[in-house]
């Protein structure tokens, strides 16, 4: 598993550590042995198909659910067991849970009239949080009368309000519509920058984690199966999970024929892969993108032929199923871009030699069973 | 699996906040006093059955002199009788009622749908007394029941139906009103005829409704004292035997016998009514399509025809008491007067008793309120103690398996006991107060965790990262967001505790006569025309009280209106999103 952290930070100690943290719901293991370390001012998302421990880990951080077995320290202080109010935490729910028979200005002030703030302290620091959100003037309003994407701000304002050590956001995008998404996306990501708190977000859409997160935490069955930068979990995912879960991917079995030589069908395939032995079981992974098909002559390495059994028009790309006789049972889905079609003949039924480039190549140990 | 051993063995203590420790500490309260209110005294009702005069055990001699009894064996099969055919005929008839009200397109729902639920501001002791009035030995049209006799079990099912009538209406309404559309236009394309159409679609769409229309048409028709107290001759049931036993003859004893057996079918009932419940499943979706009658002539009038039938026997029979009231002598002088409305004049208690019947039903919705809907929030929204709260929630449920008749005796072996250290409450108002909010604990916990429930459940978890403690959320929010649930708890514990007489019928002292005991006492003494005016002024005052209650719910609404209405945003992205 990589360790990849930013190297600016490396040398600090981690502002919130996770040690060996487990959950249970009775017998059922919803985290097991989770360890995990994030920096000051880092932007950190879990990421996960449904059920698979992410909002529970954010739970047990935030002290909503306290975990079976294990620690964890925020701040250099043990918090492990502390109830959520005693805490430094903000939250933002996928819900918002905006108070909603109270204006947005006493939303925010929610938190901050209970700090003996000073009543014009407490009323600049919500004009503050209006600005910073983008929200001045709407103050007199009730969450009722806001549509989602402010509600959302203001449920974000709020829990930034009180000058808190971490952010914690649960699907916080997850309600709104698809064109709101995206640009909130933006906004959260502005704000988390400038004002460089540390950010623990989860989230089920891997486009979210991918433009949002400095690090991925990816997660399985109540365990963390990488943790990594965007780049890293897509370009080197470290198990056949991480890489089926983030974008798409062609599963193909095939052998080790030799040391960094895979093999499947009649095809061979240079690879860099450490310490599988030959004759070895393994899966072979390739993103569609990565077959390259341009300028490709046939004799180079990873270069084999390859038959067009059926292409899909997908707007911005081609979505083009690929097979031969040398690849056998196995077939290879492949994107090629519109402007590289409008080059290369790419019609069904056509043969034409592609390659993969050996560096983006993943091996996995065993066979899998992946649509 | 051998980590998860030892994680367990090893497992975390959470730390409480103070937060938890308050509400830890409510809990508590509210166990004790369920415990005190409702266990404690069962449990003296329970022993009490096993003991003789003299309180030594004599284990089951009081039963088996019981069922060696045919009189009281015969009730019990009674009882039994009058529940089924009462259930039968007022969940048909209220079916077809709230079929209309939902179903057709007839005009005057919303007076139809009001005249239905009038019956809940009555005692029960009403409608027996009108169908004295109308059909007994000197009724105004008692030809019409061909020779048979009122006082008996016609006359009891009768009352009860018009009693029961409006709580029937109001489940079987909301069960027809949640239907899907889109099931009804699949029938129309298979060509499904509007039997069948009714039969595969109408009826089990509505099944759980129909299954909980019966259980408390049932279990009132079985409980109710009341009605066959006033018109049940010598048809004996058991909660009149209760009543017997206790007051006519001083048999503590019996009295716990056949209240124990009375306990049987309500908690069998009960114990049915959850099983089916937990088994039904949401029958609407959010994809669902609300059905809209269309109009149709011939069956809209059919049924504006049944409605009106239905509500004038409703209105008649309240309107038969209502003027029975102010007649001087019936059937000698029918003249007109006030007379029957100088309590002063009369046993039963007088004005003071229906004075203590207001002060009892403010205090019972006051304290009620506060009780229950606090009892609910912590029981809904609290942190940690997860099993000692589903306890607390079996116990909120549990008064509804226990009849009226049997919670008041049960309250007299308690509290009256010398050694209990809360004896002083016997025969005050106190007592009568507690009686009630436990009486009808039930419904109005089930309509706050209902209103709490619809608040964001995360509500709690922002306050507590924001270190808001959780009282000042509690008022600041929860409490006014919920005020409307909370004033329909006040307004149900009130029109209760004015109509109720089957618990508090043990429990009243010389300073605290009520105003239904009061109708009970009178016509047991054969003043019955006061007692027609005493039950009058308890409608009154229902209804009064609910005009009242309509008023400022809706002043409340124009007030809350800002944040309540529920209407969708456009969306306004700041600036073209990049994609």
């Amino acid at each position: 598993m990589s360790d990849a952290q930013p190297s600016t930070k490396a040398k600090e100690s981690p502002y919130l550590r996770i040690e060996s943290l487990t959950k249970l719901f009775g017998s059922f293991a919803a985290l097991k042995d989770i360890n995990l370390e994030v920096f000051e001012g880092e932007f950190i998302c879990f990421l996960g198909p449904s059920g698979c421990g992410k909002t529970t880990l954010l739970r047990c951080i935030a002290g909503l659910d306290i975990q079976t077995s294990g620690r964890v320290i925020q701040a250099g202080e043990d918090i492990s067991t502390l109830p959520p109010s005693a805490r430094d935490f903000g939250i933002v729910f996928q819900s918002y849970a905006l108070f909603p028979n109270l204006t947005v200005r006493k939303n925010l002030a929610y938190g901050l009239e209970n700090r003996r703030m000073k009543k014009a302290a407490i009323e600049e620091r919500v004009n503050e949080l209006l600005e910073l959100v983008g929200l001045t003037g709407q103050d007199k309003k009730y969450p009722s009368q806001l549509s989602g994407g402010q509600q959302q701000r203001v449920a974000l304002a709020r829990a930034l309000a009180s000058w808190p050590g971490l952010l914690l956001l649960d699907e916080p995008l997850s309600a709104l519509d698809a064109k709101v998404r995206v640009y909130l996306r933006h906004e959260v990501r502005r704000l988390q920058r400038k004002l460089g708190i540390t950010t623990v977000m989860v989230t089920h859409d891997q486009e979210e984690a991918l433009t949002m997160a400095d690090r991925i935490v990816v997660m399985d069955q109540g365990v963390i199966g990488q943790v990594g930068t965007p780049l890293q979990i897509y370009r080197e995912p470290a198990t056949s999970f991480v890489a089926d879960f983030i974008g798409s991917m062609n599963f193909v079995p095939g052998t080790m024929a030799a040391p960094n030589l895979v093999r499947f069908g009649n095809v061979n395939l240079a690879c860099d892969v450490d310490g599988l032995a030959a004759g070895m079981e393994v899966t072979i992974a390739i993103r569609p993108e990565d077959i390259v098909v341009q300028d490709v002559a046939g004799s180079e390495e990873n270069a084999f032929e390859v038959q067009i059994e059926s292409t899909e028009f997908l707007g911005s790309f081609l979505r083009v199923d690929l097979v031969s006789e040398t690849m056998g049972e196995a077939r290879l889905r492949a994107d090629f871009s519109i402007n590289l079609v409008r080059r290369v003949d790419i019609s069904e039924g056509a043969s034409l030699p592609v390659m993969v480039p050996r560096e983006r190549i993943r091996i996995y140990p065993g066979s899998l069973d992946h649509g | 699996m051998a980590d998860i051993a030892v994680a367990r063995a090893t497992s975390l203590r959470p730390a409480l906040s103070r937060d938890d420790l308050v509400r830890g500490g409510g809990l508590v309260v509210m166990g004790v006093f369920l415990f005190v209110v409702v266990l404690l005294p069962l449990y003296a009702l329970l022993s009490k059955s096993f003991e003789d005069a003299d309180g030594k055990f004599i284990g089951f001699a009081n039963y088996i002199e019981y069922f060696g009894t045919p009189a009281l064996v015969s009730s019990a099969g009674h009882t039994i009788f009058i529940g089924v055919v009462t259930m039968v005929i007022v969940v048909t008839l209220a079916f077809i009622y709230a079929y209309a009200l939902t179903r057709s397109c007839m005009p005057f729902k919303g007076l139809f749908r009001g005249i239905a639920l009038i019956p809940i501001l009555a005692p029960s002791l009403l409608p027996a007394i009108s169908l004295v009035y109308l059909f007994g030995n000197q009724g105004m049209i008692k030809e019409l029941l061909f020779g048979y006799k009122i006082y008996g079990p016609i006359g009891i099912v009768i009352a009860l139906a018009f009693w029961i009538f409006p709580h029937t209406v109001m489940l079987l309404t909301t069960a027809l009103a949640t239907a899907d559309a889109r099931l009804y236009e699949a029938a129309i394309a298979l060509r499904a005829s509007k039997l069948r159409t009714f039969f595969t679609v109408t009826l089990p769409a509505t099944k759980y409704g129909v299954m909980s229309a019966c259980f408390v048409a049932f279990t009132y028709g079985i409980t109710d004292f009341g009605a066959p107290k006033v018109i049940g001759g010598w048809y004996n049931v058991l909660s009149v035997d209760i009543y017997k036993q206790v007051v006519g003859q001083w048999n503590f004893q019996m009295g716990a016998v056949v209240s124990v057996i009375l306990l049987f079918p309500v908690v069998i009932t009960f114990i049915v009514d959850r099983l089916v419940q937990r088994r039904q499943v949401a029958q609407i979706t959010a994809r669902s399509v609300p059905l809209e009658p269309k109009p149709n002539r011939r069956f809209d009038l059919i049924m504006l025809i049944y409605c009106s039938v239905i509500a004038f026997i409703l209105l008649g029979i309240l309107a038969v008491s209502a003027y029975a009231s102010f007649i001087k002598f019936w059937p000698y002088n029918l003249s007109l007067s006030l007379d029957n409305y100088q309590f002063q004049y009369m046993d039963g208690g007088g004005w003071d008793a229906y004075g203590n019947s207001i002060l009892l039903g403010v205090l019972t919705a006051f304290f009620g309120s506060l009780i229950i809907f606090g009892g609910a929030y912590l029981v809904e929204k609290s942190r940690h103690y997860g099993k000692y709260r589903g306890t607390l929630q079996f116990l909120a449920i549990l008064p509804l398996a226990v009849p009226g008749m049997v919670l008041g005796l049960a309250y007299i072996f308690f509290f009256n006991d010398p050694a209990n250290p809360l004896n002083f409450l016997y025969q005050t108002l106190g007592i009568l107060v507690i009686c009630t909010i436990a009486h009808y604990y039930t419904v109005p916990h089930l309509t706050a965790l209902t209103a709490l429930k619809q608040l964001d459940a995360e509500f709690e978890d922002v306050s507590a990262s924001l270190k808001v403690p959780f009282y000042k959320t509690f008022s600041r929010v929860t409490f006014p967001v919920c005020l409307p649930a909370i004033l329909d708890i006040g307004i149900y514990l009130f029109i209760n505790a004015m109509t109720t007489v089957s618990a508090v019928v043990f429990l009243w002292g010389p300073a605290t006569k009520l105003a239904s005991v009061a109708v009970l006492n009178m016509d047991d003494q054969g003043d019955i025309a006061p007692a027609a005016a005493m039950a009058m002024m308890i409608v009154y005052t229902s209804a009064t009280v609910r005009i009242l209650h309509i008023v400022l719910t809706r002043g409340l609404q124009r007030r809350t209106q800002a944040w309540r209405r529920r209407e969708v945003i456009a969306e306004t992205v700041g600036q073209p999103a990049p994609t």
